[in-house]
């Protein structure tokens, strides 16, 4: 065991692992993490903090974590490059693991220009890649990337995100092995509907043996309705929604568009869990936490193993 | 090349309010190839000041550039008759001039931009970060410093749209992807296979070089 966190227990264990996502509050008042941890306990094996996403200040995705912890979700502390340099992060990992976080997500980060405060100045000292290999490095050489000696091992399950879609597509395999390479324990992917592109994407990882070294998590978002289809499909940067999701969502009452975005996820979910290669499932609903355990339980996804 | 703009009107009436009797300096060098600080925008900047304020006296003068001190010796003689200076060059001759006579106020007209070419006449695009490291031989003559979005180096991060183009701005060309697609075009992938590792920025504190042939020369 490389950190002993519930995710690896799961996924060592050979279990399909199912991961939830909750977006800190933007502001001081911690209920709505409380809200959505009610939702996510029990439903899921651990669940995303994000890192002020989209460029938007909120709690520090530390705080949220150990508010789910609180909660009796285990957290995943995602940490963007955008924000830090790698003198805080370093003191950020010591603090986070010494809390008792485990799980943690090592990400580029959404531009500043998308958020509240566009005239930040962007940090970018080491990318998502470079983040793994320092973490993965006080880990399992017990020093800072400068060199001296810990004062204690961060134990952490090291995570990065993967975009199987982006361009150019014939390196998007090649970028997924350089983050194995740097050390990644476990990669969680933008949120697929081009099923197909996916299935090659995971196929050229299985060729290439990325598979055997790294846990695939294949990100999911169920669709609330036509419009938050068109909108992820023309508006969110590295997002691909392929046509037949629209139609399939256009083709019912508008009121039960939902339920078939959850129809539609609980298919892609039931695939995932055949596909060689991935070893589990990570829900991103969007503002719609209190669908997960109706989406847990529609998958299959219920009980969550014990281990 | 140096690339500047000038300041907003406004700014520099502000700065040099006050001063009766001027000296505007405009540079031979970057600032007047990129049509920001020569001889022609001089003269356009203080027909406008004299039109403003009709009372000020201030007068124009361009030396050959302003970051090298051979250069000075003419403007040695005139400087000591002015209450304040304008300088029209980067942001480095502007502190040469002011470090050159330091009992006159020395004031920018001008916002240094960055390092970049020449696209066409009047049209300039930012190409190098002077970071002190140059890794273009890996990256098929792009900059990732420069013209990422994010100046990472084990690019592109997962924002590039399907189309290519930049998470930042759907005009803009991922980086990374016209590096993957020129090394590609080379038969050089290779050359972004391994992870390149968190780089020693040099950037940090004012940097001085001395050519390794003048070494000995300035020993002591
Ligand atoms: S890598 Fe980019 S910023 Fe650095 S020296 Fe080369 S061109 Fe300039
Ligand atoms: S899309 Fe490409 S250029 Fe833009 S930030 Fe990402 S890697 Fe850099």
């Amino acid at each position: 065991m490389k950190s002993g966190s519930n995710l690896e227990k799961v996924l060592t264990a050979g279990h399909f692992a199912f991961t939830g996502e909750v977006g800190p509050p933007r502001g001081a008042n911690t209920e709505s993490i409380r809200t959505k941890a009610a939702f996510l306990k029990g439903n899921v094996d651990m669940a995303n903090m994000t890192d002020n996403q989209t460029a938007m200040v909120r709690m520090s995705s530390m705080a949220g974590s150990l508010v789910l912890l609180e909660e009796g979700v285990e957290p995943n502390y995602q940490m963007v490059c955008r924000d830090r340099n790698r003198i805080a992060m370093q003191s950020d990992i010591l603090g986070a693991y010494a809390h008792g976080i485990r799980n943690v997500l090592c990400l580029s980060g959404d531009h500043q220009q998308f958020g509240d405060h566009p005239n930040a100045k962007g940090v970018f000292d080491i990318d998502s890649v470079q983040l793994i290999s320092v973490i993965k490095k006080m880990r399992d050489e017990g020093t800072f990337l400068g060199g001296d000696t810990l004062d204690g091992a961060p134990e952490m399950f090291i995570g990065a995100a993967a975009n199987p879609f982006g361009q150019p597509f014939e390196w998007r395999v090649h970028r997924l092995a350089k983050k194995v390479a740097a050390g990644a324990d476990f990669v969680q992917t933008q949120c697929i509907f081009n099923m197909e592109r996916m299935r090659e994407w995971v196929h050229q990882a299985n060729d290439m043996g990325l598979t055997e070294k790294v846990y695939i998590l294949a990100g999911v978002t169920p669709m609330k309705s036509v419009g938050m289809a068109k909108y992820m499909k023309n508006n969110v940067p590295g997002m691909d929604v392929p046509d037949w999701i629209i139609k399939r969502l256009q083709g019912v009452e508008k009121k039960k568009a939902a339920d078939e975005g959850i129809k539609i996820a609980c298919e892609q979910i039931a695939e995932f869990k055949e596909t060689k290669g991935v070893a589990g499932v990570h829900l991103m609903p969007i503002e719609w936490e209190h669908k997960v355990p109706e989406i847990a339980e529609r998958a299959n996804m219920l009980p969550r193993p014990v281990v | 090349m140096i690339i500047a703009e000038r300041k907003p009107f406004e700014e520099i009436t502000e700065m040099i309010k006050g001063y009766k009797n001027i000296l505007n300096v405009g540079c031979g060098g970057c600032t007047s190839i990129c049509l920001a600080g020569g001889q022609k925008e001089v003269n356009q900047l203080n027909a406008e000041l004299t039109k403003e304020n009709a009372e000020l006296k201030i007068d124009s003068f361009v030396i050959e550039r302003q970051c090298n001190y051979d250069f000075f010796v003419d403007l040695d003689e005139k400087a000591p008759k002015y209450d304040a200076i304008l300088s029209m060059a980067c942001g480095a001759g502007v502190q040469f001039v002011a470090e050159r006579y330091t009992s006159i106020p020395v004031f920018p007209a001008l916002n240094t931009v960055f390092c970049g070419v020449d696209r066409n006449v009047g049209w300039f695009e930012e190409n190098c970060r002077t970071c002190g490291e140059c890794v273009l031989g890996d990256t098929a003559g792009i900059c990732p410093v420069t013209r990422c979005a994010k100046g990472i180096f084990n690019g592109p991060c997962g924002g590039t749209r399907i189309d290519g183009s930049c998470e930042v701005d759907p005009d803009t060309p991922c980086a990374w992807t016209d590096i993957f697609n020129r090394l590609t075009e080379q038969g050089r992938v290779d050359k972004i296979i391994e992870v390149k590792p968190p780089r020693l920025w040099q950037n940090q504190v004012r940097r001085v070089l001395i050519q390794e042939d003048y070494k000995a020369r300035y020993a002591e």
